[in-house]
Formats: C-alpha cells, sequence, structure tokens
C-alpha cells in the first residue's frame, strides 16, 4: 500500500495529466504574441521533460495534500494516516521532492508532511485523491464574505478582482476552483476540492456549467496571460462547486492552481488491491 | 532580438537589452528567495558586482558525494521586492525570477530583470550545468539555501529593462 502511495505521488509530480496537457496545447495553437509563445513552449517542453525523465516538472513540489474518503468497514482504516506519512517521506527521499514543510516558529525545514482532507464514506474501499499543490498558486487563495444580495455577480467581480491583482503570481495559465456557500472554511475546502475535477469538463448543473463558461470567458478577456506576460490565455479553465448556505451570508472560498495542476487518484480495496490513476 | 551574455554583466550589456527581448544566460548565478536575501544584506560571500541571482528554490539530489539539480524553476519574484532596492545598490545587474517586480529600481540602478516560465523546473535543470558551491545549506535547508550554478545558454525573456519598461500590467 506504501508503495502504491508512493506511485501514486510520482506519478502526479512527474506526469502532468492528459485533461491538463490538451488544454495547454490548444492555449499554444490560438496564441499569437511571441512572449506567450515563448512561455507556452517551454511549458509543453517542461511537460514532456517530466514525463521521459520521471523527474518532477516543477520544482516547487508544493504542500501534498490528500483527500481521503474513507469507507467505514476498509480494514485500513487504522494504518492509512501512517502510511501517507511514511510514503510522502520515501517520496521525498527517493523522487525526490523538495522539502516543503517549515516549523513556523524557527522557520526550520522537517521535509515533508501531508495535509490530510477526511471523509466518512459508505462501504469498503478508501479513495484518495492526491493533490500536490504550489506556493505561488496558493498564495492567491482568498475568502469573499459577500452579502447575500450581491449573488452570482458579486462572485464574478471578486474573481476576476483577485485574477487581475494576483497577475503573474500564480503561474497562469491557472486552474481556478471556486466554492460557494457553506461556512468561511468550508467554502474554501470545497473550492480546493473542485479542482479535482477534470479540465475542461462542465458541471452537471447547467445554470452553474453556463457560470462557469462565462467566469472562464471574461477570465482569459483581461489579458494577463501566461506567466503574466500579455496573451489571450489566462485560465485554462475554471470549476464552481456549491453547498447549502446560511440566510445572512454568501462565502466564496477562490484557490488557484498552476498550470502545473498535479493530480493523481487511488482506490484501495478490502482485500488490499490498489488500482491508481489519473 | 535574441542575445548571448555572460556573467558577470556589464552596465554597457544591460543598457542595451529591452523588454521582450530573449536572452540566453551563460556563467554563474546565485539562487536566493526570501530567507537568503536577508543574509545576503547582511553579508555577502561573494562578490555581488555585475552578478545575477536567480528566485529559486530548487530541488537538489546528493550522488556520489556531488550535488545534482533536478528542477529548478524560479519562485514568485513580488515576495522579494521590498529587499529589492538595497539587493541592486549592492552591484546586482540582473534578478532572474518570474511574475515580475518593481520597476522603478531596475531603472534607477540600471539592472534588468528576466523571466523564466514558472513551473517550468525540468526544463530549466537543463540549462544548469553543474553545482559551483551552496551556502547556508545547514541552516536554511535546500530551497533556501543559495546555490551557486553554472548555467549554459539559460533562455530567458528581458521582462523589465533598465529603462524602467515591463512586460507586466500588474507586477505588485
Amino acid at each position: 500500500m506504501e508503495r502504491a502511495i508512493f506511485e501514486a505521488i510520482k506519478l502526479a509530480v512527474t506526469k502532468i495529466p492528459d485533461d491538463v496537457v490538451k488544454s495547454l496545447r490548444e492555449a499554444y495553437e490560438k496564441e499569437d504574441n511571441p512572449v506567450a509563445k515563448f512561455n507556452l513552449e517551454n511549458i509543453l517542453k517542461a511537460v514532456e521533460i517530466g514525463k521521459r525523465e520521471r523527474i518532477p516538472v516543477c520544482q516547487d513540489t508544493g504542500t501534498v495534500t490528500f483527500f481521503v474518503e474513507a469507507g467505514i468497514k476498509s480494514p485500513y482504516l487504522r494504518e492509512i494516516e501512517e502510511v501517507i506519512t511514511s510514503a510522502l517521506e520515501k517520496a521525498t527521499k527517493e523522487i525526490p521532492l523538495r522539502p516543503n514543510t517549515l516549523d513556523v516558529l524557527t522557520n526550520k525545514n522537517v521535509g515533508n508532511l501531508p495535509i490530510i482532507h477526511w471523509e466518512l464514506a459508505k462501504g469498503d474501499k478508501i479513495r484518495i485523491a492526491i493533490l500536490p499543490k504550489g506556493g505561488g498558486s496558493e498564495n492567491c487563495s482568498a475568502l469573499a464574505m459577500l452579502t447575500p444580495a450581491e449573488s452570482f455577480e458579486g462572485v464574478k467581480r471578486a474573481v476576476v478582482d483577485r485574477v487581475k491583482e494576483c497577475g503573474g503570481k500564480p503561474c497562469p495559465p491557472v486552474i481556478i476552483g471556486i466554492g460557494i456557500g457553506g461556512s468561511a472554511d468550508f467554502a474554501l475546502k470545497l473550492a480546493k476540492k473542485a479542482l479535482l475535477r477534470p479540465v475542461g469538463e462542465r458541471h452537471k448543473d447547467k445554470r452553474i456549467a453556463k457560470f462557469e463558461g462565462e467566469l472562464l470567458e471574461e477570465i482569459n478577456s483581461i489579458g494577463i496571460g501566461p506567466m503574466g506576460m500579455g496573451g489571450k490565455t489566462t485560465a485554462l479553465d475554471v470549476k464552481v462547486e456549491i453547498t447549502y448556505r446560511h440566510p445572512a451570508s454568501f462565502p466564496v472560498g477562490i484557490v488557484f492552481q498552476c498550470w502545473a495542476h498535479r493530480k493523481a487518484f487511488l482506490e484501495i480495496s478490502a482485500n488490499g488491491e490498489v488500482r491508481v490513476w489519473q | 532580438m535574441a542575445v548571448k551574455l555572460r556573467t558577470p554583466l556589464t552596465e554597457r550589456e544591460v543598457l542595451k537589452l529591452k523588454a521582450g527581448d530573449l536572452v540566453y544566460l551563460s556563467g554563474v548565478i546565485y539562487t536566493a528567495r526570501d530567507l537568503a536575501h536577508r543574509k545576503l544584506l547582511e553579508k555577502a560571500p561573494f562578490d555581488l558586482r555585475g552578478a545575477v541571482i536567480y528566485h529559486c528554490g530548487p530541488i537538489v539530489q546528493k550522488e556520489s558525494g556531488r550535488y545534482r539539480i533536478v528542477s529548478a524553476g524560479p519562485t514568485t519574484s513580488a515576495r522579494m521586492n521590498r529587499h529589492l532596492e538595497k539587493i541592486l545598490s549592492m552591484g546586482i545587474k540582473g534578478i532572474i525570477g518570474k511574475g515580475g517586480m518593481n520597476p522603478e529600481p531596475f531603472k534607477e540602478h540600471r539592472a534588468v530583470y528576466f523571466a523564466f516560465t514558472g513551473g517550468a523546473g525540468s526544463l530549466a535543470a537543463k540549462s544548469v550545468k553543474r553545482v559551483l558551491d551552496v551556502y547556508w545549506l545547514e541552516e536554511l535547508g535546500i530551497p533556501e539555501a543559495v546555490w551557486v550554478l553554472e548555467v549554459e545558454d539559460f533562455p530567458l525573456i528581458v521582462g523589465i529593462d533598465a529603462f524602467g519598461n515591463s512586460l507586466y500590467s500588474n507586477p505588485r
């Protein structure tokens, strides 16, 4: 199991998923600004080198975040947290990953420790989504506590303002996750989880799908472009997730992901069988 | 325009560059990010005149006693804006990073900001020929230490030139 989690981390940091690469190629094809072309060409070259040589595409292998959906009848519940932590430790040494975990008080680097989000589920399987996320994009995360009257127009304004404010910092073209509703903490978690949906896929609710499309178009009309140096593609996609809200509140979590949108998924069956995919 | 340059950079070379030019840089560069800037400003252990600083926290592997750069893309330069004035006044002529910086100090000190593509660490590592030295590794850890790198034909775009022209619309 530790080996499978190690392999999933390695897959995530060395191979940019096909859905992301497809959207990057499309961005390259439609770009005519020479500086934007230079950046997109470098991006596509880096993707190829990472895949071919099995080395991390970006040196910032990030804070490695795990979304764990734990089936309550899984026989591995007791050990899974320990196994994730030891797999990450091994990955740091062997792949290698950049040691990215610092003690806040002493600034001492202690290697890599995971961030784990738990969710209980029915059944006997454990499903894990792995999201290694760099600091540049994470620093642009924001929470907007809108008034209910501002509604979706307010969301649009908050997101577009944040994109303008961040410029080239989050390594555009970015993928933006938005979580609407819940509470302040929950909206941000929902926004981050939204990033796990495939790039290029619209939400199954048509009204949200339409909103995602409008936001993407508006963001790409600003002209920030790859690396903030001008161009047609500022975002590859926008993902919106919603949940219920309090009558007085309209929280909006906004999470940026860089173009190096690294992710991997695995499922551990009750008999110990593991399936890994991207 | 595409130009080949070698470190240390002279003021004459820097003044010829215009925002948007492509530069192939060879020679010695020094990585430095947040904590390393504070150390460099206290006391730099090497000559900073004409030097090029790279905002980068690389992945480094030690193989049979020697360091090898695995992946080495740029980090967000805007975090280092607060040190920019002082660092350029020490004679540094070039900064490599991503995302842009305040353009004014580049104009004032006749220095240039080179951009490399953020996230393209595997590609950047191909331009690094070898690790010449490292400072404060024990104290700051791999990503924050100052790595002295020899690069060859590192492909860069002039993001901000020595006249303060910037390709960034929002370099905060």
